[in-house]
This record gives C-alpha cells, structure tokens and sequence, in this order.
C-alpha cells in the first residue's frame, strides 16, 4: 500500500457515496471496486482458465453472464473478454494484480477508475429500468450481465438479484448525467 | 342544471358535477364526459373557427379523428394548442379556449376570407406569393406566419416533465374494443405476455358507443368482467390513454401514454405523457373504423357530424347535439343512429336515405332516394334542404344533421411498412392486407368485419393464430352472443352539382372543387393532388376527408377508386407533443454530458466551459479583472512559454493495445511505423483512411514489447476506436492483439513550459529519473508520484514547450491538479483552458481538427514523407494516386499580416495580389487563426496551392462575406522554434 | 429494427453502428502489381442493390462485435447475421 496523501474523489466528485433511497428504492454509488478487464491472447483460452480457476473456483462466464465469487465477480464483456472486480481496499492496483496471475495468456487493461457504478436496490425494479434502458428487464435472471444503452450512454447492467438487486455500470466521465437519469426515473415510478 | 341536451343513461357519473370554462363561460358536465360532450349537453354547438376561411365549425366526431373541435386546453404555460376536445376528459376546472378566431369565436375579423374564397382555392399561396422575390422576406411571409396555424403557443417552457420507456410483449393488442377484449382474454389466459392498449380513457371501443350489440347481456356487464379478469392476470398489462402512433421494423411499435392529461396538473416529479417502445414479437391491430362523412354544400355547419358520432353521444355520454335531428345515409347504420336517438327520446325528424331500397320504421320518417344537398344556419345549423328522388326539393328545420356514408377500418398501422391496402367492394372500403411476415395480424372492424360477433370472434382467433406463431397454445374463449348485421351500403360518395362549396377536408378548409381545380392544373397524381391541395396534410390526416377526395378523383378521371390508388399513411396514427420524444432530455440534460477530472476544481476558478462534443472543457480561466477572454487566453499562452501552464487533456481518446501482434497492428493502422520503437518510448502518428486522406492523430507509447497506449484526438475517440476493431476483426483477425478504451480510466494534464520539469520534479517520487538524459524528449514511462500513487508519464508536447503529460488513476485526478498548482506556485503557474492551447498549438504549426478535416493527405500536412512504403498500412495505396502526389496540390502554410493589426479570420480565402477575387483563382483557405502574443499579432495556418514553395511571398486573404481583404506574408507553419529546441532541453 | 445477435440474441439496431457492405472486408492484396486499381475498385464500386445485401453492423453500445447482416434492403428483413470475424476467417484473412 502507497500511502501517498493524494485524496480519491468519487465519480460524482464527492468525497464520500452518494446515496439516494427514493420510494422503495435505494441508488448508491459504489466507488469500492476495483475493475481490470481480461483480454485472451490468441489460442491461450485454456491455459487463461487454467491460471484463473484457483481464483475463480470456476469457468469464466459466458457471453451475456456474470460470475459472483467470494470477493471476486467475473463478466462477459466481449469475445474473449472479461470484467474481474474485486474490492478496490484488497486491489489498489488491480490490473496488476491480475497481470502476475494471468501472465501472457492475456492482456490486462486498468479499468477501475473507468467507470461509475450505481448500485440499484429494491423490491421491484422493473418499473425504473423499463424507463431506462431497452433490455427486457422481467426476463433478466441472476447472474446476467450485458452492455446496453441508457439515453445515449454505453453501461453495462449486472442482474445481482432479478428484480431487486442490480448494478449499473456507466462511463465515469459522464456519472452526474446517468445519476440525473437514474434518479429522476427512480422519482417518476415511486 | 347542467345541459339542457343531457339525454336518460350513458356511461357518465351524474353524482361528480365537475365545472369548466370554454371562452372564459363557465359550464359544467359530469365525470366520464369530454370536453365535446360536456359542451353539446350545454348546447354549445359552435366550438371553433376553419383553417383556411375562418367558417364556424363544430364537433364532427366522436374521437380521435376529430378535424374540428380543435381548442387551446389549459391556460398559461400549459396552454396547449389543437388539442381535439372530442378525447379531453373532462376534469374539475378544465379550461379551454376556442381558437383561430379574433377577437371572438361568435365574430371573427378573418372570416372576410371567406368572403374571398375563389381567390384562395388550392394552390393560391404557390401562385400569388412568387413576385417580386424582395416581397417574401419583408410582406408575404410575416403576413403567412400571422394568418397560418390554429391554436396559438404559450411562448413559455412547458413547466411539465416527460419520460419514455421500454415494454417487451409476446403479443401487442392494439386497441380494446371487442375484438381487443377478445383477444386480450384469449391471450391473457394462454399465459402469454400481453399489452393491451386503447387510446381511450376507457376499455370497451365502440361497445361504449352502442345500445343492445350484445344480445345475451349487456355490454357494460361484459366490459366489467373481462376487465377483472386482465387486470387479476399478472401477465397482460392494461395500458388506457395509451394510443399506439407507429408500427416500425420487426415488431417495434410507438406508443404514448398520457399518464397525466386528465388531471389539471401532474403529481410531483411525475410525467404529463410517456413515450414508449414497444418490442412485440407479434401484433394484432383492433383499431376498429372511422365513419366517412357524404359531402353536399355547405355541409360543414356547426351540428353536422358523423352519425356514428351522433349515437355515440346519445348512448355513451348521454348527450345530443340538438332535440331535432336529421339522418342523412347511404347505408343501414344510418338508420341505427336514428333508432338510438328516437329511442333516448329525441326528435328524429327524417332520415334522408339515398339508397332505393331503404329500411321502414315506425318511429320516425325515412325518405328514399333522397340527397341532403344544403345547409342553413351560420353560427349553427337550423335546416337542411333535401332533393326527393323525383327532383323537388324541401327544407327540413333540424339543429344537428348525422351523415352516415359508411365505415372505414382504421388500416393506418398497417401502412407504416409500406403496406398498401387493397379495395374491398362488399364493404366499399380499403381494407390491410395481410402482411407478410405475419407480425401484424388485424381484427374486428380494423379489418373489415363490421358485426359485433365478427369482431369478437376475429378478435380471439387473431390472438389464436399470432400465439400459434409463437408455440403457444391458446383456446378459443366463451364469448357473448352479439349482433351480427350484414353491411348493406351503397356506395354514394358525394352530392353532385350545385355552385357552392361542398367540404372534403374540414381541418385543411379542401373543398370537392379544390380537386377538381388541381386536377385542372394538371396535378393527377393522387399524391399530388394531395401536396397541391393539402388535402389530408392537416393533424388529423384526412382521416375523414381521404376517400371522399379519391372517389372525386375517380369520377374526374373515369376511374374506379383502387385505380385512383391510396396515398400512404404515415406515423404518428395521432398527433403526438414534440416534449413526448424529448422525454427526458431537455435543457442541461438535453443529451448526458462528460465532465473531466479536474472539473470542480476548474468551476471552483470559475473558469469558462465550452462544449467539445459532449466534454465540458475549460476554455479559459479569468482572474479577477481580467473583462475580455482574451486578456485571460494572451496571459495563459505567455505563461506557458515563459514558466509553466498545465492544462487537463484527458478528453484525448486512450485505447489500450496489447497482443503479441501489437507492433504489426499498428504498423498496419499508422501511415509511419510502429514495430521499431523501443519499449519506453512515443512515437507520434498519422491515421489515414483507405482512400489516402489523413483520419486522426495522436500518439503511440510503447510500454511493453507487447503494449502500447495510443492516444487520439476528443473529436475522434469513438471512431478511431471502432475503426481499429474494424482492422482487427475484419482484415486482420489471424493477428494476437487486443483493444480496450481506458479514456475514462486516468486523470491526464499536460505540464509544459520552460519549467516543467522542475515542477514535476516536486511531484514524482525521488527513484524516478526524468531529467532530460534520464527521461528523454518522447520518454515514457510507469511511475509514482506524491510518495506511491501509480502514473504514467508521457514527454510529449502539443504547445511546443518542454511538457510532460502525467496521467493518474480518474480519482486522483482532483487531488493532483490541486498539488499541481500548489507545487507550481513558486513558478507562477498557470492553468490553461482549450483556448490558449488551441493559440500554442497554432504558434506551433501543429495540425488539429480544422487541418484533419477529411480533405487532407499527409503531404498536404507536410507529412507526405512519413508514409512508409516498406510495410503495408491503411491508405498507403491510393495515398499513391498521382492525383494525391501532385506537386502543385495544397500544402500546409503559416501567414503572418502584412500590416501586424490586421486580423485574419479562419475560414477565409487566399488570392494570389493583383488577380480578381473569384473562385476560378482561389489559392486556398485559412484552417485556423488567432492572435498570438508570442508574435505580437494575428497568425493562421493555411492550405495554399504549391505552399511549400511560396515562403516569404504575399498573398490576399480574402473574406467576401464581410468584405475582408488584407495582404499576408507566406511563411513555416512553425511560428516558434520551427528546429523543435525547447522540446528536448 | 431488431438484430439477432449470434452471441447475445435480438438486439436493437439503436445499439449498432452500420458501416456498409461486408465487401470491405475483402481488402485486396496491396502488394499485387494491380494494386492501385484493386483499391480503386474495393472502395469506391460496390453494388447498392435493392434486396438482399450483406453488409456491416459494429455493435458500439454491446459487445464491440463486428457482424455481417444479411438485410433486404427494401423490407429490412434479416435473414442471416454472424460474427465478421468469422466470415473474415472463412475468405482467409487469418493467413
């Protein structure tokens, strides 16, 4: 650990979560995460898992699909490619971390501070993200995870527990436009 | 007390008294009621003022085809215009005014046009605003914008929100009519997840609108219970208000929900309307069928309306336009409203049957053969004039006139993928046809079948049939015995002769001798017939005027109506509010915007933001006393080259690259090469496209034999990168190399000037050498700064200064600008905005966005020699064509004023001294200019034909548009350290 | 319109970028002595037909794919879509 005395700002540039409960639902922003995103080299999708299942203690999910382990959540984002999370606490430098583990079956790309992620919590969340995004929402089970659209920005939705439990991944840069959107659908169907 | 045309019945609630206001009179109806049938049961027959002529018009209908009763609902900022009063519910204080009128609906100061109407017959603005050209601008078209239009705007914000949604479905019904209930229970019971959703605030369609369809119970008992049952199903969804507006591609369908229009204002944070996207796997339209009108002269006077519409009022809100009615019909179901109404206790003085074989009745008169072929009553009708079949002709005083030509189904949603309807004589109507795909299957009267029981049985075989699609099994449900009357019509589509005006179109103001006249001037096509005369143009799109129109069309042309042919429905079925597609986007959150990392800290300077794409940038940051942006920009530009400025790039796009292959790849993607650079260095390179002209910039830092991060420009982020997964998928896929955008990921500044790296040397950890043999110009490299916080480094340069480009995890980014400015206090540091780095980058003669414009090659940027021919790159070859390698083509120049206060605009053209301004000479242009305070005055880079060989001549710079003409010094586009010394110090 | 995404099932078009025919793939050889005109060629004449067309869709806001759309160009219908990559193994490119 670094103990340098550079403060960290959330992605809505605050120092500690923003968290909004609003009817029956609660959207708090979750800066504790560290994210790398694995890349398989060509032909090493094998020895990839190979090095990855004493950390996993499972395959790599599959497309459209989320993992969930101890401390560790895995994501299909691509062909070949994943989302590893991990606490940012135990990770400080995650890509790292998963570079030493993965070795050269594939590549490694820092990917924590890329994005904001909201985690949304409710008894019924299908109302607010039928508002939001063009994903059929009733037919989401746990462990589903997919990039899609919300007004114009590119997130990512990880069904954690279908119609109660879900994580929106949006682009960082953009975090006070999607918590505008999720807060304002979250206020039109309380 | 209220209305004296309130009939016995209805499906109103006569113990919720609701009172109103139309025209500033207060009134008041019942709840259930619209605003139409709330004003006929106070015998308010006038209700509005024609388009075109200003004629007083009443309701013609009883829904959501409404051409006349079009008022301005609400008042102040909610004020909405055209609203069609026949589907405005009726709510407590509902206000409402009646428009296109001045200064009162009863006296109107425009109804002189009317007065004037053989000059404005079709085509009349086409022809008489043409001459003199100098007219349009200053006369003719304020005097149009003043006279065009209905309902006025309120001018202000809408102070009301809108949302949109998305809705996913196994089967999509729309409409809730009985064949819409039918289906929906036949549906809803099979499990399958259904919508069903009717525009009307209430479930039932036209089994609201009748008396005694159903034979065996009544309708209101049978609406009742399929309602309990939907509602129980947890897998349909009942959407009322709700009208679907548009069928799209594969099963995608518009719909808007009006969540808050029979309210007078929405609950807190709730919306007025909601736009939804509905994804159906399969469809069924139930949309049922429109009344056609049989126009005659003068048969657009306030009490005329559809029969259908008629009974409608009767049976469903209990009202009648008038105690003395006359039926005007070429078919039985004229004869229907007659009996609904002598019934309800009204007086049916005569139904006019043009037919020769019409039904008898004991309750009032039926006179066959017989044309209705005039009107009296100008503010509202008192007598139709009627022809018996032997030629003599007779008054009959009436206050309301039903006119039933028969039915129309509602094809429109079949028609939006260019389905064509196809000429059903049975029922001379248009009917869909099937469509090929099957996702939009129709039934009940939408699809032709008119019958109560048709509609009902139609209904649930449909739902049968789409689920049958889908491997659903579905049983066919115990519905209500029902009417199930034949259609006898026969077809009569208009009143022939006489010398007045007889209306097709009442919304547009088209009358049957409009047609004729444009069919005169050669407008034969239906289509154009319809631009030329606007026939069916107006909000409601000729929903009760098209078929009138073809049938005169057809006569002119001795044609059947199928072979006059259709025009085409379009989306939106109704008219729906700009706001509903905005949803939430509007004012800030028009569309989401990107901050940077240093953003609070810059507002928090208050510095000046610019939009760059959708970045919010600091564009310069002004001290206090500082009153023009350019005083603020001249101090951060001599800042930098003087001491040190730092400025936060990391807007610049960042794409990741590694693979075993990363060096082929970017050999492959880059115009220069790539696989030689030592890992620790960066490499600046060009991007073309195929077709050889430059695509973007950057930079590529090689930090493993095996990883690079490539920077692009903010403007080209996106397509660089997609352009990349192009390479990478698609031409190269054998390749081992693996893209991932880290833009978002780190917090980037550029550090540059004199100073720079003493700065940075207060700020990297102590183990890192980046003195300048240490850590070169073009180094980079991994680090830690400020006692441990991983960082890259980068010693790259835009402004042409000693700089470094230091990039930290997004969430430091804060904390570091802060340490930034603090470390640099010693050297006066400042921070610059987009603006001083767009004159440093000028001073520079590096090319940006205005230079890779598209139309560039690399030689014209004076990078002609980096294009390697040893390797195979993307527009390496046709960057080949000699057209692109000419000699005298454009290259990349400076200019500096001959006359050092004179001020050069980009944009602007260079003539040769001495030759005539004009296109036939043109030089070439001004990409960028600015004032550079390095140089004491204007500068500009510049594309000029054989540039490279003009430095020192003079050329013009020539501005037609604001007449500039100024003489300029050719010159290097590198106005400072044109050898690149202060970079490598 | 909707595209039946080989990986992740129906999508809408909303989240796809369109390029344009799936010819592009077929980049010729730059080495070839015909060089300049097979580039000529490849860029700039492509049949634009009115009916079945193979053409090129990124899905940007999915999982960054390329696909190869086989699209009625008059009714929209899709009757085939796969991934790019693949096809573009199919025609060699991986050599």
């Amino acid at each position: 650990m670094s103990d340098h005395p550079l403060a960290p700002l959330t992605a809505l540039a605050r120092d500690t979560p923003v968290v909004e409960k609003i009817g029956g639902i609660t959207i708090t922003e979750n800066p504790d995460l560290a994210i790398a995103s694995l890349a398989v080299r060509h032909g090493r999708e094998l020895d990839l898992q190979t090095l990855l299942t004493p950390v996993l203690g499972e395959d790599l999910p599959g497309p459209g699909r989320a993992a969930f382990l101890e401390d560790t959540a895995a994501i299909w984002t691509g062909i070949g490619q994943w989302f590893l999370m991990s606490p940012v606490a135990k990770h400080p430098d995650y890509a790292w971390d998963m570079k030493y583990i993965v070795k050269d079956t594939a590549s490694v790309t820092e990917q924590t501070d890329g994005w904001v992620i909201f985690d949304v919590i409710g008894d019924s969340l299908s109302p607010l993200l039928e508002r939001i995004c063009n994903l059929n929402v009733n037919a989401m089970s746990d462990g589903d995870a997919t990039r899609c659209l919300i007004e114009h920005l590119g997130c990512l939705i990880i069904c954690r527990e279908s119609g109660r439990n879900i994580s929106i991944f949006g682009p960082r840069s953009s975090a006070a436009s999607l918590h505008h959107i999720l807060v304002t659908a979250a206020k039109s169907v309380a | 007390m209220s209305g004296i045309n309130r009939l016995d019945g209805g499906q109103i609630d006569r113990n919720n008294v609701l009172t109103f206001s139309f025209d500033g009179k207060r009134y008041s109806g019942f709840g259930g009621d619209t605003l139409v049938s709330a004003l006929l049961a106070n015998n308010v027959r006038l209700m509005g003022r024609s388009f075109k002529y200003h004629r007083p018009r009443g309701v013609f209908t009883a829904g959501s085809e409404e051409p006349n009763a079009l008022v301005e609902l609400r008042s102040g900022a909610r004020r909405e215009p055209n609203s069609r009063a026949t589907v405005a519910e009726l709510y407590e204080g509902l206000t409402a005014q009646s428009q296109n009128r001045f200064p009162s609906l009863r006296f109107d100061a425009l109804a002189f046009n009317d007065t004037l109407a053989s000059f404005l017959s079709s085509g009349f603005y086409y022809k008489t605003f043409m001459w003199p050209v100098a007219f349009w601008e200053k006369v003719y078209e304020p005097f149009i914008r003043r006279a065009a239009g209905l309902g006025r705007l309120s001018g202000e914000e809408d102070p009301d929100t809108y949302d949109k949604g998305f809705l996913h479905c196994d089967l999509l019904i729309v409409g809730a009519g009985p064949s819409g209930l039918a289906a929906a229970l036949t549906a809803g019971r099979a499990g399958a997840e259904v919508i069903l959703a009717e525009e009307d605030f209430a479930l039932g369609g036209r089994l609201l609108a009748e008396s005694g369809i159903l034979t065996d119970r009544l309708a209101s008992d049978w609406i009742e219970e399929v309602t309990a049952e939907l509602v129980a199903l947890p897998n349909v969804r009942l959407m009322t208000r709700t009208t679907v507006f548009g069928q799209y591609d594969h099963g995608i369908f518009g719909a808007v929900e009006r969540v808050s229009d029979h309210i007078p204002e929405p609950q807190p944070n709730k919306p007025r309307q909601i736009l939804w996207r509905i994804y159906s796997k399969r469809a069924l339209l139930n949309a049922g069928a429109t009344e056609r009108p049989i126009p005659f002269e003068n048969n657009d006077r306030p009490g005329i309306m559809l029969a259908g519409a008629m009974r409608a009022y009767a049976n469903r809100w209990a009202v009648t336009a008038a105690r003395n009615v006359v039926v005007f019909t070429n078919n039985d179901d004229g004869h229907r409203t007659a009996r609904d109404l002598s019934e309800k206790g009204v007086d049916v003085a005569a139904v006019v049957d043009c037919r020769h074989n019409a039904p008898t009745s004991a309750d009032f008169e039926v006179i066959e053969g017989a044309e209705v072929i005039g009107s009296r009553g100008r503010l509202g009708l008192k007598a139709v004039k009627m022809r018996f079949k032997d030629g003599s002709e007779r008054e009959i005083a009436c206050g309301a006139l039903g006119v039933a030509g028969g039915w129309n189904p509602n094809v429109h949603l079949t028609c939006h993928k260019r389905g064509r309807p196809e000429w059903n004589g049975d029922i001379s109507a248009f009917i869909p046809v099937k469509s090929e795909d099957s996702a939009l299957r129709v039934a009940g009267a939408a699809a032709g079948i008119f019958s109560t029981h048709g509609a009902l049985q139609s209904g649930a075989q449909g739902a049968i049939d789409a689920l049958n699609d889908l491997g659903i099994s579905a049983r066919f449900p115990a519905l209500p015995e029902a009417e199930d009357a034949p259609v006898n019509i026969a077809p009569f589509w208009y009143v022939k002769g006489g010398t007045g005006r007889a209306w097709l179109d009442l919304q547009n103001d088209v009358t049957i001798k409009d047609i004729n006249l444009a069919h005169q001037e050669g407008f034969r096509s239906v289509e154009h017939v319809k631009r030329y005369t606007t026939l069916g143009m107006a909000t409601d799109q000729g929903k009760t005027a098209n078929i009138g129109a073809l049938a005169v069309l057809a006569d002119i042309e001795g044609k059947s109506i199928p072979e006059v042919g259709t025009t085409i429905f379009r989306p939106p079925y109704t008219p729906v509010s700009i706001g509903t597609f905005a949803g939430r986007s509007r004012g800030k959150e028009f569309r989401p915007y990107r901050l940077t990392p240093s953003h609070k800290w810059a507002a928090e300077q208050d510095a000046v933001f610019v939009e760059v794409g959708n970045w919010l940038r600091a564009q310069w940051f002004p001290l206090k006393g500082e009153t023009h942006w350019r005083q603020s920009v001249d101090r951060e530009v001599i800042a930098v080259r003087k001491s040190v400025g730092i400025c936060d790039v990391t807007t610049l796009g960042k794409i990741d690259v590694q693979g075993a292959d990363a060096a082929e790849f970017l050999n492959h993607i880059y115009c220069n090469g790539f696989a030689k650079l030592p890992v620790g260095k960066t490499r600046y390179g060009l991007i073309l496209r195929e077709d050889g002209m430059a695509m973007d910039d950057g930079t590529a830092a090689r930090l493993a034999e095996d990883h690079f991060v490539i920077t692009t420009t903010t403007a080209n982020a996106v397509s660089a990168f997609r352009h990349m997964e192009f390479c990478r998928q698609c031409l190269w896929p054998g390749l081992d190399v693996q893209l991932i955008s880290t833009t978002e990921a780190w917090a980037q500044f550029s550090v540059a000037g004199p100073n720079a790296r003493k700065l940075m040397q207060k700020i990297v950890d102590t183990d890192h050498d980046i003195t300048n043999e240490g850590f070169p110009y073009m180094a980079c490299g991994e680090i830690t700064i400020c006692g441990g916080l991983r960082a890259r480094l980068f010693r790259i340069s835009f402004s042409g200064e000693l700089a470094y480009e230091i990039a930290v995890p997004t969430r430091y980014g804060d904390a570091l600008i802060r340490r930034l400015i603090e470390a640099g206090k010693e050297f006066d540091v400042v921070p610059y905005g987009t603006e001083a780095l767009g004159v440093l980058r000028i001073e520079k003669g590096h090319a940006a966005g205005n230079e890779l414009n598209g139309q560039s090659t690399a030689a014209m940027l004076g990078m002609g020699r980096m294009v390697s021919q040893k390797k195979d790159s993307i527009g390496r070859v046709l960057a080949g064509r000699p057209y692109l390698q000419r000699v005298d083509d454009y290259r990349l120049i400076g200019l500096l004023p001959v006359n050092l206060d004179s001020v050069i605009l980009a944009g602007a053209h260079l003539m040769n001294v001495g030759m005539e301004s004009c296109a036939a000479n043109d030089q070439g242009w001004v990409t960028s200019a600015a004032y550079s305070p390095h140089i004491g005055s204007s500068i500009a880079l510049a594309f000029l034909k054989k540039g490279d060989q003009r430095h020192g001549d003079v050329i013009r710079i020539v501005n037609p548009l604001s007449d500039g003409d100024i003489e300029a010094k050719v010159t290097s586009p590198h106005f400072i350290d044109p050898e690149g010394e202060r970079l490598r110090v | 319109m909707i595209i039946n995404h080989p990986l992740l099932g129906p999508r809408d078009a909303q989240e796809f970028v369109y390029l344009g025919d799936a010819n592009l793939i077929d980049r010729p050889d730059p080495s070839s002595s015909t060089a300049l005109d097979d580039f000529h060629d490849y860029l700039y004449l492509r049949d634009n037909p009115a009916g079945s067309h193979r053409e090129l869709w990124f899905h940007e806001q999915g999982d960054r794919s390329w696909l190869v759309v086989t699209r009625d160009t008059t009714t929209h219908e899709i009757t085939h879509v796969e991934l790019a990559s693949e096809y573009a193994k199919r025609q060699g490119r991986d050599r």
